[in-house]
């Protein structure tokens, strides 16, 4: 579950294709993906810490959120490496008090790491990242050359 | 399952609102000390204004409202859940409720809950 593939409308495929089958395979690996999450939200499972992340997509920017609430913005990192957005971090325990009795101890602590393969092109060199209220905010500003254009249509 | 076919079609905001109407458990850790009981709540997307905290009799309950989202475009992917947090307690009947306290700091919500005076152990010096 650390990597991201980009979701797919089924039937895409006009004819069966190696590709559809690769995108069957994927729709179930999705299907038990997001049963586990709504059973155990994330890999509880594995009792790793693997936050949840969203990828949106519009004309100019690709959006990546992550929830990683509690953290100091310089425990986050954030690297661009070939077109896949890394994103990872630690929590570190609280302060103990001494004496102190734990009731509950439900949160995640330790290292997580997620990969996002991005959807298209962007400019790594302009990307923008925004922590705010637990979610960290990843906007990457697309390649001119991954933009839609529009193409004029001549008559002579 | 079907999120699956939604994620195509709904926009951030257009989920959020079908999502609202229920609520999701946020994650906590509870230590006590001999002053106080200290609660940390996960609420990622909540800010201060968001936070409602209600105390009846000795039944404290946690709502969290998310910010809405401002991304008027569908996600390719998604995984955080859109609903709000919610989440009841019953408090031990040592807390002072007048006393509780309350912040939140990037989507933890951080709660001291003191124990009154009269309940905290006190030592009894012997007199010669």
């Amino acid at each position: 579950m650390s990597s991201l593939t980009r979701w797919q409308r089924p039937g895409l495929y006009a004819w069966p294709t190696v590709g559809q089958l690769f995108g069957l395979r994927d729709e179930l690996d999705r299907l038990f993906e997001s049963s586990f999450d709504d059973l155990a939200s994330g890999s509880r499972l594995l009792n790793t810490w693997n936050p949840a992340v969203d990828l949106y997509e519009d004309k100019d920017n690709v959006i990546v959120k992550a929830e990683v609430p509690g953290l100091k913005k310089e425990e986050i990192q954030v690297s661009l490496h070939n077109g896949v957005l890394s994103i990872s971090g630690e929590r570190k325990s609280e302060e103990k008090v001494d004496g102190a009795e734990t009731h509950r101890s439900e949160r995640f602590v330790g290292r997580f790491h997620r990969t996002v393969i991005l959807p298209s092109e962007v400019k790594g060199d302009q990307v923008n990242a925004q922590y705010k209220d637990g979610i960290l905010t990843i906007t990457l500003p697309k390649a001119e050359e991954a933009k839609p254009r529009q193409i004029q249509v001549n008559t002579n | 399952m079907n999120t699956a076919v939604n994620q195509d079609t709904c926009t951030e905001a257009q989920e959020q609102t079908r999502a609202a109407q229920y609520y999701v458990s946020p994650e906590v850790n509870i230590h006590e000390t001999r002053d106080d009981y200290v609660l940390h709540a996960e609420m990622p997307g909540v800010n201060k204004d968001g936070l409602e905290i209600t105390l009846e009799g000795n039944e404290l309950t946690l709502v969290g409202r998310r910010q809405r989202g401002d991304l008027k475009v569908p996600a390719l992917y998604r995984e955080p859940s859109t609903a709000d947090y919610r989440r009841v307690f019953e408090l031990d009947p040592a807390i002072d409720a007048a006393r509780i306290d309350a912040k939140i700091e990037q989507g933890v919500l951080t709660l001291h809950l003191p124990k009154s005076e009269r309940v905290k152990p006190r030592k009894i010096t012997v007199n010669e």
